[in-house]
């Protein structure tokens, strides 16, 4: 006998087994769920335009929508004057962020790591960081012009920040053992920097960039609404002025593809580069 | 201020002093607080020596100075004849957590110390003695594994070889196991016995739990709080290697309880 009995011999064992709850939806396959609401959506939109209870200038219909995104779809394959135009928001992004990463970077540093940073540096910077920096736009287009560069300054300036939160954060979670042990090692300064205090803030700088992978885009396509050029913004602002709304709707289809890539690519870096941290989440997660 | 005199040992003779603090004073003026005052103590070479004291007796404050990271505010440390003005590399230090970096493969961590004061080079020429020590601690076969493969024990394993791979001649332990479970730290501190034994290492234990300072240590020094002094300096006069089982003889509580004693004085003056 395996079992000890503390109510004597011959008590009867009743069965506790009961049968736990699951939700409905737990027991439908995730892309299932995700595609079978993408439908309810679609069906909704559908019969809304068909019954004209909504203006087909406000909202077309799926099917207008879906020959556009096709339109534009082709002319980026085969080269037409939209990948162009695609081309050159891409480079503002790229650079905007390459530029956001080296100043968020080197921020965060001085910000984390100097006390003349934390104290005289910080303050000036969550002042700029509270103020609504797609406001600045018509500044950059005045100082910088019609072309390029003052995309890129608009698309820097909304993503640095959160890289310059997260790598200033990061700095400041090591921990104190941590802290000591290098000290008893007798490193430099230099070294605790190099060899723990970064390696231990990546996961919050890759935080702070995937943030500003998001940012990046916002702010190139805010920067060509008011500066024009020949960016996908340009674009979109050019078919909503003509009311050419299943064009709109296609171009912001493509441009959301432009940031899921950027965004992947980033995680992707983070998963090689931070392969030590827990699964590869984000810090704070 | 007074020290109790050491019970004087039959037989073979002391070893000489390898570390020795004398009338050392430290105060926290912003705090205005008296953390030691008067603190003697010697570290015999190749001794085992522990402290122990309720919270907030100056533990602490006591080992940062004995491994240079904090100065005293008056008195003498020295360690191999040598004033001890700031980290050194012959002080090997242990903390509560292991404190394995994670993007390091273990003989990495272990490398470390080397690779922070001699460069890239000089570590990349002690990987054998490392892949030794790995050895020694029960950890061959685990050089390229990362720290998150390890469990609690074995990290603290892999902190020890980083701690030893300096060769320092005074190891200073803050309560490297606590954070262990009991069976485990038990087996730990016998680990740590063999290991000491074997390399004739002197070392120097700071901890929360008597019997542990008891069936480690040759020297127990106790301390009492407010201000952080030494009450006594405990001989311990069990038959080395220390095992499990000594918990039990009459010596070993005899001990217990004179340290409880003198904690329990120490926390009530």
């Amino acid at each position: 006998m395996s079992t000890f009995d503390a109510h004597g011999p011959g008590a009867p064992v009743e069965s506790t087994v009961w049968k736990e709850e699951i939700s409905l939806i737990d027991s439908i396959p995730r892309p299932l769920a995700i595609l079978g609401l993408g439908l309810i959506i679609v069906l909704i939109w559908h019969f809304a335009t068909a019954t004209g209870v909504v203006s087909n200038i406000i909202l077309p219909s799926p099917l207008e929508t879906w020959r556009e995104i096709v339109f534009v779809g082709t002319n980026l394959v085969t080269g037409g004057y939209m990948l162009a135009a695609l081309w050159v928001t891409m480079q503002e992004v790229l650079i905007g962020f390459v530029l956001a990463t080296l100043i968020g970077v080197g921020l965060g540093v001085l910000v984390g790591e100097t006390r003349f940073g934390e104290r005289a540096v910080m303050p000036y910077l969550i002042a700029i960081d509270t103020m609504p920096k797609i406001a600045f736009a018509p500044l950059f287009v005045a100082w910088l012009g019609f072309d390029i560069s003052s995309k890129v300054a608009l698309a820097t300036f909304v993503s640095v920040f959160p890289i310059l939160v997260g790598t200033a954060a990061g700095l400041n979670s090591a921990d104190r053992s941590a802290l000591n042990l290098f000290r008893t090692m007798g490193a430099s300064r230099w070294q605790t920097l190099v060899h723990m205090k970064m390696p231990a803030g990546l996961p919050h700088v890759f935080t702070g960039l995937k943030i500003a992978s998001l940012g990046v885009m916002a702010g190139a396509i805010t920067g060509e609404f008011l500066g024009g050029g020949k960016g996908f913004g340009e674009m979109i602002r050019v078919a909503a002025s003509q009311l050419h709304t299943p064009r709109v709707f296609a171009l912001i289809l493509y441009l959301s593809l432009l940031g899921l890539a950027m965004f992947g690519t980033v995680s992707l870096i983070q998963r090689k580069l931070v392969f030590w941290h827990k699964d590869g989440r984000d810090a704070g997660e | 201020m007074m020290v109790a005199p050491l019970v004087k040992e039959e037989g073979a003779p002391l070893a000489p002093s390898i570390y020795s603090l004398r009338s050392v004073d430290k105060i926290y003026a912003r705090r205005s607080l008296v953390a030691l005052e008067n603190v003697n103590l010697d570290l015999r070479k190749g001794s085992f020596s522990s402290v122990i004291g309720s919270s907030g007796c100056g533990k602490s404050t006591l080992l940062k100075i004995m491994a240079g990271l904090t100065s005293p505010t008056a008195g003498s440390v020295v360690l191999a004849g040598k004033p001890v003005m700031g980290p050194r590399r012959d002080i090997g230090m242990m903390f509560q957590q292991a404190t394995l970096f994670p993007w390091l493969t273990t003989i990495d961590n272990i490398l470390l110390p080397i690779r922070i004061r001699d460069g890239k080079m000089a570590a990349r020429a002690k990987v054998h003695d490392a892949q030794a020590l790995l050895d020694l601690v029960g950890l061959k076969g685990f050089e390229k594994a990362y720290p998150s493969e390890l469990s609690g024990g074995m990290a603290q394993r892999a902190a020890i070889c980083r701690m030893l791979i300096t060769e320092p001649a005074v190891l200073l332990l803050d309560e490297p196991f606590s954070a262990l479970d009991e069976l485990v730290r038990d087996f730990m501190n016998m680990e740590l016995q063999r290991i000491c034994m074997e390399r004739e290492a002197t070392a120097f234990l700071v901890t929360h739990s008597i019997a542990e300072a008891v069936i480690l240590s040759d020297t127990v020094f106790v301390m009492g709080a407010r201000p952080g002094r030494i009450i006594e300096a405990v001989h311990i006069d069990l038959p080395r290697p220390r095992t499990l089982d000594m918990v039990t003889s009459p010596a070993f509580g005899r001990y217990v309880i004179h340290i409880r004693n003198l904690l329990s004085q120490g926390s009530q003056s």
